[in-house]
Order: C-alpha cells, then structure tokens, then sequence
C-alpha cells in the first residue's frame, strides 16, 4: 500500500549516517539530561507524597465539596486522554492515507500516546474517595460473585482504556521491531540483550516483511476506530449523565475533535523539544511543523464550529436548568477563564496557523502552547461550572478552588509523562530509522 | 432481609408525604436524622465551604418584597426516587432499589467515584470527605444500629432502614403482617407539626396509601422523570379573609 511498505528493505541510502545520528540519542547522555531526570524525580516523588497523604487523610485536603464533587482530576484525566489522540490516531491517518512526510513524525506521536494514556489512566484512581479498592471496577472472579457494573459509564472507560492501552502499545511495538534489530545488531552488554529480547529475532526475511506490513496496516485501522470510541466514552461520562449542561448529544463528536486536537499541539511541542535537545534538525524540518500546523488550523476550526454549536444552541433554547451553567460561562463567575479559553484556542492559533508566513517552527509552537492551555481549560470549563450550577438553583456552589494537593498532583503527573518520555528516547530511536531510510529511498522527504 | 422474599409476602413500598402547609422550618427533623443516622458533624469550617452532611435538610427560599414577603421552608432529603439517576452510573454496583422501593446506599462497596452525587438532581447524596470523629461526650450517643462511616464513601437518606427492619422482624417473630404506622424514620417521628408523613404505599384500605393518591401532592423536579417517593402538600395561602380574621396571626403578615 505505502512506498515504504512495499519497498521494505531498511535504510538503504545514507544508512549509515543516518543511523548513527538517530541512534545517537540512546548512546551520550548529557548532563542537563541527568539533572532533569533529577529535577522530575523530586516533583514526582512530591506528587507521590500528595497522594498518599490524601489517601490517608481523605479527599476533603482537595478542594470539591458538594456539589462539585468532581473538578481538577477530571480534568486532567480528559485531557491526558486527549492528549493521547496526538499519536495513534495522526500517525494511523497518515499511514492509511500514504503521506510519505510522516515517517520521522509517527514514533514520536505513537509514544506520546502510550504515555499520555498511562498518565491519564491515573486519575480516575487518583480520585477515588477509597483508591485502595480501585481494582473492585476490574471483572474479576469473586467467590461471592460480585461483578462491577455493566451499566456504568465508568465502568465503560475502563474497558475504553485498557482496549486502547494494549492496542496503541502494539502500535508503538510493531513499527519499533526492525528498529530494535537495529539496534540489537550494534549494543553490547544489558542493551544487546534487552534489545535481543524485544526483536522478537526480527532477521528482516522477505516473509517478516510482509507480515509486519500486514500487522501495521491493520492495527492502523483497528486504531482509529478505538481511538475514536475512546474518547467518545470519555465524553459519555458527562453526556450520559444527567446533569443540565453535560447531557449532550454533541459531546461525542466533540470530545474527539478536543482530543485530536491538543493531541496534536502536544506532538509539535514535543517535536520541537526534541529537535532542539537532540540535533534533528535534519530530521524534524519546517515542512513538517508546517504540515502538522495545517492539521492543526482545521482542527482550530472544528473546535470553533463545536464551541458555537454548543454555546448557540443552548443560548437560543434558553432553558433555565442550562443557563446558569451558560452565564456563568459567558459573563459570571467563570467568565474569566471562559474568554481565556477562547484567545488560546481560537484568536492567537488561527491567525499563525492560517497565514503562511506565520506557519514557521516558532509560530506552530506558539499557537501548540496556547491550545494545549486552552484545551486544558476547554476540559476544567466543561466539568466545573456544570456541577456548579444545579436544577435546584439553591444547590449552586461557586465555591471550588483547587487545593495545593490537586495542583501538585497535576504537576507531578506532567513531569511523570515527561520522565517517561524522556527514558523513552534513551532506549529506543525516537524517529524511525527504517522508514526513513526506505523513505528516502523512494521519495526524498525534503520539499 | 432475605428471609421475607417468599412469593406469597407482598412487600411494602414506602414512601413519604411532606406538608409544606404544616412544616414551621423548625429543624427538628433534621437534628433528629442527625442523632439517628450517626452523621458526622463536621464543624463550622466545613461548613461555611459546603462541607456539611445533611441527609435532611431545609431549603429556605424566599419570594417577594416588603408586606408580600414569603418564606418557604422545605424539607429535602433523598427523594428514594422509583426510576434513580444516581443508581445505574455507579460502577461497582454500590447503590440500589431495594425489594421494598427503598434507594439504599452500600457503604462497603462504595469506593467513591461521586458519580451518583453529581447524577443526583436533589443533590441529596454527601461524601465523607475525611474520617469525621464525634466530640466527646456526643460518642456516647451514637446510635448501635447504624454503621459509622469512613472517608471516601458516599452516603445519604435510607428512610432510617435499620427501624424498617427491626419493625419487620418483630412482626416475623410474632408471625403477623405489620401495623399501620409500626415503623417511621426519626424526621417524620420528631416533627412537631406532623408535617412528615411516612408509610407504605400499597397498604390496602390505609390512611397513608388514600393520601398519596391525592393529585395535589407535587414531587421535585417531575420533569426528570425520576419518580420520587417523596411528594410534597403544596402551600397553600388561606383566603384573606380567614386571616383578617386571626389576629396577629403570622399568616395575615406574611400573606399578602
């Protein structure tokens, strides 16, 4: 199907140079590397502190309270598994669709995946009034025959969850193997046989070849359809309840924009970073950015047509139980962060993304940064000021403010996905080596 | 429990009819609900930052200006709704409608997700946000019947079951069908105005069951189609010329 598919022979051009510059991430480690880990070490050891301090003295040191019973831990869990939409899901729709300028992007987007959905998969633990018996929403056999509960959108995330968890880790996997071999082939000592182990004895035979493209192919669509579902069950827990503002029919359709979304402002950050940090100037080009950045622009727009068809139809309807929610939105007490929401997700991106000349590393990276705190926003907006406000207007509560608990432990998960990203590109190549060999074998990537 | 479910027992639905025509806000029911469930108290910290559990609670609203100046004092406590929002979105199964129509709450199962408090349109479930403890002397009174509860669990109204089940199996023991008015939960018990009242629905030929048929009673919010077992009298203001004729009744004030 793909050029690099059906020509499968590995690196064939400046094999060697490219390799070695890839592989050069895993070989030296700098200093500032070993500092930061230190650095993320010590927040993360803090957030662990936080956590079980809350678990031993009870979630009241956050600051929900009835009727905001849910607040900067749903948010985050929305985000972080928005967030993994940057991977699986880009890098599948590139794959499916044949966009050869995608080869040094996809490893990079396909870990973010895993990571961000370790990270996301925390909270809902994270928040649970008693954390210790989260394992009682798993399907396991009891003798006394208790079963979680079906019925439970809750219940639906987590079979969500761990369905996208394996298959977006088989996704990572299986690109990674001729890589690993590579890698294999060229490591001595623990690396030789961590690499060995996980080459599954990948020799590269014509059969391997056609097995592994097959593999890919058919995770890459299996892949969008979880991906899709995922997020939509995400959404389901606020659509499926009851409350004013959240039963939506909308929130499906618009959870997965959000989701692809910020997932791919993360992508370009990340990509930036690490060009910056490890030389892949060459690897990482404008071209790319800029092609992400047009991704993005669509996905400025989409976001924006879903924000007014929510906003308008509610406003229109008029309905007293959903105004509370819409007012305090637009000009009450959450009118503040609702119009911040709106510059960093529509008025500072469109403009950099829209025009050409804008659409630089600088101007992507820019306009990244402002949605990926806008769309952290757009998630605290949908969860907070909809328990707040209540169809028996004398339950309203105003009150919530996140405590230093629930700060640090979003601090902490942030820098735990960056420590696990950053192990990442220290054990495994970052870029793909293979299909940029075969990539520029059959079409040279530059413009 | 368990023992009651032969085919041929018909079991009782209860359900709650409060008077908003009698109730004074006095609070009685209230504390009372407090001393019987063993609810935490919680202290002024917590409750000045919505902190409180209240499994009965008084609504205060108010109406109008000046000599057209209304206060309405209503009773809220779980509304033990027949078709509950709050029971199918728990993920662990921890919450349901018993055999007896009566929404209980498992607090050794719960493990917190307050979900159902968000999925409560009344709002008439309370987490434990911390393990609360009872100043000395007010352990001493703690009510053996009831289980105390830890952080991290949900809880609210149960219709005082633990007098429901002691009532039923005292009328096991004595191989009889239960009496009108044998159990009632310690709200309806302490009003003082008898605003509250409590009893089985399906009780043929029963005072209870001919005032709930009476089409003036109003639930909370019917539009959410929760079915509450909880209904309430409507106030109703008396003519004007009934309380031109009490002198110095609070009524002629307060009704216009």
């Amino acid at each position: 199907m793909s050029a690099a598919i059906s020509h499968p022979a590995p690196a064939v051009v400046d094999e060697k140079n490219a390799a070695a510059a890839l592989l050069r991430p895993m070989r030296y480690t700098s200093l500032a590397y070993r500092r930061m880990t230190l650095l993320l070490l010590m927040v993360i050891g803090w957030g662990m502190f936080c956590f079980i301090y809350q678990a031993m003295v009870g979630l009241g040191v956050t600051g929900l309270r009835r009727p905001v019973f849910w607040g900067f831990f749903v948010t985050d869990f929305v985000f972080w598994i928005g967030i993994s939409h940057a991977g699986t899901l880009i890098s599948a729709i590139l794959r499916l669709t044949n966009a050869t300028w995608r080869y040094p992007v996809t490893r990079a987007a396909e870990a973010i995946t895993v990571f961000a959905l370790m990270i996301g998969g925390l909270f809902p633990i994270i928040h649970l009034g008693r954390p210790w018996l989260f394992y009682w929403l798993a399907p396991y056999p009891s003798e006394r025959l208790i079963w979680p509960n079906f019925r439970s959108p809750l219940e639906w995330d987590f079979f969500a969850i761990s369905t996208y968890l394996t298959a977006s880790s088989l996704y990572l996997f299986l690109p990674l193997l001729p890589d690993l071999a590579l890698a294999r082939d060229r490591s001595r000592g623990w690396r030789h046989r961590l690499y060995r182990f996980l080459a599954m004895s990948w020799q590269g035979t014509q059969i391997q070849w056609r097995r592994l493209e097959l593999a890919i192919q058919l995770m890459a669509a299996v892949v969008i359809g979880i991906a899709v579902s995922v997020h939509t069950i995400v959404s389901w827990d606020f659509a499926m309840s009851i409350v004013p503002s959240w039963h939506s029919t909308i929130f499906g359709p618009y959870f997965v924009a959000g989701a692809i979304f910020s997932g791919i402002a993360a992508l370009i950050v990340i990509m930036a970073i690490l060009r910056r940090v490890y030389h892949l100037e060459d690897y990482l080009q404008p071209k790319h950015f800029s092609n992400l950045g047009k991704l993005l622009l669509t996905m400025t727009l989409l976001w924006g047509y879903f924000v007014t068809a929510e906003m308008i139809t509610t406003w229109y309807g008029n309905l007293p139980d959903e105004m509370g929610t819409f007012w305090s939105k637009v000009s009450g007490h959450y009118a503040g962060l609702f119009w911040v929401m709106v510059l960093c997700n529509f008025i500072i991106p469109f403009p950099l993304l829209a025009i050409r000349r804008l659409r630089t590393i600088r101007g992507t990276v820019i306009a990244s940064s402002t949605i990926l705190v806008g769309m952290w926003l757009e998630r605290f907006l949908i969860v907070v000021p909809g328990a707040a406000n209540q169809r028996l207007s004398f339950n309203n509560w105003y009150g919530y403010y996140p405590h230093w608990t629930e700060i640090s432990l979003s601090l902490a998960t942030l820098c735990a996905m960056a420590l696990l990203y950053m192990l990442f590109t220290k054990l495994f190549p970052i870029i793909s080596i293979w299909e940029l060999g075969a990539a520029k074998h059959n079409a040279p990537v530059s413009e | 429990m368990l023992n009651h479910d032969s085919p041929t027992t018909v079991r009782p639905r209860w359900a709650m009819i409060i008077d908003l025509n009698a109730c004074t806000g006095c609070s009685a029911c209230a504390v009372a609900c407090r001393a019987e469930n063993n609810i935490a108290i919680t202290g002024p910290g917590e409750a000045a930052y919505n902190g409180t559990i209240q499994w009965m609670r008084i609504e205060r609203t108010w109406k109008g200006r000046g000599r057209h100046f209304q206060v309405e004092n209503r009773p809220v406590n779980c509304q033990q709704c027949d078709d509950a929002p709050c029971e199918p979105v728990c993920p662990v199964q921890a919450t349901y409608t018993n055999a007896e129509g009566v929404c209980v709450q498992v607090y050794n199962r719960c493990v917190g997700t307050r979900y159902c408090g968000l999925n409560c349109p009344y709002q008439a479930r309370f987490f434990n946000w911390f393990d609360y403890t009872w100043p000395a002397p007010m352990e001493v009174q703690l009510n053996p019947d009831v289980s105390l509860r830890t952080r991290g669990i949900m809880e609210k109204c149960s219709f005082c079951i633990q007098r429901i089940n002691a009532a039923e199996r005292q009328a096991e023991r004595e191989k009889r069908p239960l009496r009108v008015d044998e159990t009632q939960p310690a709200c309806a018990q302490s009003c003082p105005a008898q605003a509250l009242l409590f009893g089985d629905i399906d009780q043929p030929g029963g005072r209870f069951s001919a005032n709930w048929r009476d089409t003036g009673l109003e639930t909370l919010l019917p539009e959410v189609g929760t079915q509450p077992k909880v209904r309430y009298a409507r106030r109703v203001a008396p003519p004007r010329s009934v309380l031109a004729a009490v002198p110095n009744s609070p009524g002629a004030e307060v009704e216009a």
